[in-house]
């Protein structure tokens, strides 16, 4: 028997409560429901085999309504390897501002909720911490900068206040408080380890310490300006941001990308991921002290660095896309080039990866670290390299491809462990997969345009949503875009992977010794700009 | 272990004498910049990063300045964990309210002498993230600034060049 689609059983149980705001667009379904009923549709997705993608609110009094809850659901379509994606709109009163939690059905609801309240001062009711996330202890009461009543540069006024860690107690149980400032070159966030001897009993992470206000600064911008405020938003992935910045916004208009600047863009999407894996497996290894694959890696790193900005003006691609298109060509000296490039990489990343797997030093502390269980995984709702390495097929290249990943067949990298060597090799085995992909697309490359016609303007109706969701290298990311009344930036959703793999790391150094933390956390290399926003 | 000595033999020696994307040869500003360092700095130059609210992009180009092509250690330049050894602090990102305290105590934890340089534009002048509730723009808003280095993020040569300015100027 086939289990009918979610929304017939959302239907069927809700009845006239539900409502569908826009069945028009290809794998994407808006639907409407009263805030009160969200737990059970959430409970009910769960049960089809959904993912909560994204929780987040807006401010829709621009509009003359009140607040709203978003609810973004990954839901996996019947008989096929792909996913879509249903998004549900709940209204929320100012003066009541409350929804029953979704933390019954789905974990990632743990943080998006207490960001929700600690932005909009919107309440979830019966969520298990009433901690702010992101507001820090010392930010003023009340005051919640996404509400629009709130100005981008309002006063701020550090007020007295506390925050309650999780404590562990009983003979020999210590603590060990790290950063935010950290020892290396990263960036800043908090680690507070309850240990046993070297015994890992809890990790708890405090984050938000490079909170910029990224998404209020979205709403002063222009939609063309945002492209280069998205591509800031984790400078890692620059590009695979932007992407998703510029889809979300292209779908809201009902904006037409040129074949040659889809196919550019799937280009310059696969080198950020093969430099940035290249990078991460010899930090990875320099963790273990195998400082020799970060020296031979970081030096292939900065050859596809250089050749990047050699052909496209910038080593790590910030700014080369826009709504409509890309903003950098490449002509057929420019082909060459990378296919030659790509030759040799591949010849000298095959030889490295024979000197990772043979090591037995580097393999003793990488086989059976930071281990993820695939129950865990799926529990978390985990996404990208980190999921896939727990066994859960999650790469949106596959799933939820836009062109030209729906002609170009990614085979996509799994495995079963879930440990530190684990996600090591889903990443080998993306930067082969990268390879192939680049001829592949250099060989197919469509002619024509590849940037926008200079009269396009983003004029979007009152009230039109759009959504972007890209494979980027550390995983999903999930970009939504809302036109106001008068066709401006109204409202934009970031859901950096960091935003839910953050979760898993707090599980995968459980039980591990406090050394290996830093091997684990490498293994993640989570964004912390693209969390805090 | 053979693999690996073929592996080096190999690659040889990849670090350069000229910068790829400038005219300045790397070495005449190196030399310049160990020159510095042995007469100033004892022949050891330590740096101290500090990300105050960082997009991570500048992180990417610091950690390059390290890889193999510019390998700044031959010039006597690295970098440390503790604020208590460094000799110049490299701040990036406009400085976040969150991260305005910990940046305070990290300056004030560095001995003096000590050089502040503001990576890149956001920590130059406030980037497109600029000053906001949440964000206080430039580093120079929060602690003093010696030296600030545009770019975003800028090259690691140009980190390397604004080194050579940075100890040239106390």
């Amino acid at each position: 028997m086939v289990a009918p689609p979610v929304e017939q059983v959302l239907a069927e149980q809700f009845g006239g409560l539900l409502r569908i705001d826009d069945a028009s667009r290809e794998g994407v379904l808006i639907l409407s429901l009263p805030a009160d009923e969200i737990h059970e549709a959430a409970r009910i997705v769960k049960k089809s085999g959904g993912r909560l993608a994204a929780e987040w609110a807006t401010d829709d009094t621009p509009f003359g309504r009140e607040l709203a809850l978003w609810t973004a659901f990954a839901v996996p379509v019947p008989d096929s390897a792909k996913d879509r994606f249903i998004l549900i709109r709940s209204d929320v009163p100012i003066r009541n501002p409350l929804f029953p939690t979704l933390t019954g059905s789905f974990a990632a609801a743990y943080r998006f909720e207490r960001i929700i309240s600690s932005f909009f001062g919107i309440d979830s009711i019966g969520h298990p911490d009433r901690r702010p996330w992101i507001r820090h202890e010392d930010w003023p009461d009340g005051f919640f900068p996404l509400r629009k009543n709130v100005s981008i540069d309002a006063p701020f006024v550090r007020s007295e206040g506390s925050y309650e860690w999780i404590r562990g107690d009983g003979e020999g149980v210590y603590e060990i408080p790290v950063g935010p400032v950290h020892a290396g070159i990263i960036e800043p966030g908090h680690f507070r380890f309850q240990a046993v001897g070297e015994t890992i009993l809890n990790l708890e992470e405090r984050l938000g310490y490079v909170h910029k206000g990224i998404e209020k600064r979205f709403e002063s911008l222009s939609w063309a300006e945002g492209a280069r405020l998205a591509g800031r938003i984790s400078g890692d992935s620059t590009f695979a941001h932007a992407l998703a910045w510029c889809l979300a916004v292209e779908e809201m208009a009902g904006i037409l990308v040129p074949p040659r600047a889809a196919w550019l863009r799937a280009l310059l999407l696969e080198r950020e991921r093969i430099a940035n894996h290249l990078g991460d497996i010899g930090a990875i290894a320099n963790d273990a002290a195998f400082a020799f694959l970060l020296a031979q890696l970081s030096r292939l790193r900065e050859e596809v660095l250089r050749l990047n900005r050699s052909l496209f003006g910038h080593r790590l691609l910030m700014d080369r896309i826009v709504p409509g298109g890309v903003s950098a060509d490449l002509d057929a000296k420019g082909i060459e080039a990378i296919l030659i490039e790509m030759d040799r990489l591949s010849a000298e990343f095959e030889r490295l990866v024979v000197i990772y797997d043979e090591n037995p030093s580097l393999q003793d502390r990488v086989v059976t670290t930071g281990i993820v269980t695939k129950k865990t995984a799926a529990d978390l709702g985990l996404v990208g390299f980190v999921a896939r390495a727990s066994g859960i097929p999650s790469d949106r290249r596959v799933r939820f491809p836009f062109p030209p990943y729906d002609e170009l067949m990614v085979r996509e990298a799994t495995r079963s462990n879930g440990d530190v060597n684990d996600r090591v090799w889903v990443r080998i085995e993306e930067v082969r997969e990268s390879i192939r992909l680049i001829r592949e697309i250099l060989t197919r490359l469509p002619g024509g345009p590849a940037l926008p016609s200079e009269s396009l303007q983003v004029r979007p109706q009152p009230g039109l949503t759009g959504l972007g969701v890209v494979e980027g290298w550390r995983g999903e990311i999930v970009t939504w875009v809302q036109a106001g009344p008068s066709g401006e930036v109204h409202r934009v959703m970031v859901r950096d992977p960091s935003q839910v793999n953050w979760l898993g790391l707090e599980r995968a150094v459980l039980g591990n010794i406090v050394p290996d933390f830093p091997l684990c956390n490498k293994s993640f290399n989570q964004s912390y700009s693209g969390h805090d926003l | 272990m053979l693999r690996i000595l073929y592996q080096t033999l190999r690659t040889g020696l990849v670090t350069e004498k000229t910068l790829p994307e400038a005219d300045k040869k790397i070495e005449i500003v190196g030399n310049a910049l160990r020159e510095e360092v042995h007469k100033r700095f004892h022949r050891s130059l330590t740096i101290r990063e500090i990300d105050a609210g960082s997009c991570n992009g500048c992180e990417l180009e610091i950690h390059a300045m390290n890889n193999p092509h510019y390998d700044c250690e031959r010039f006597g330049v690295h970098f440390t964990a503790s604020p208590r050894f460094a000799d110049v602090l490299f701040v990036t990102g406009p400085v976040s309210r969150n991260m305005e305290i910990a940046l305070k105590r990290t300056v004030d934890a560095t001995p003096a002498p000590k050089i502040v340089v503001a990576v890149g534009d956001c920590a130059a002048c406030g980037g497109v993230f600029g000053t906001s509730y949440a964000s206080l723009g430039a580093v120079e808003n929060v602690v003093p600034v010696d030296v600030k280095v545009p770019g975003c993020p800028p090259s690691p040569a140009a980190l390397i060049r604004a080194l050579l300015e940075a100890v040239g100027r106390k």
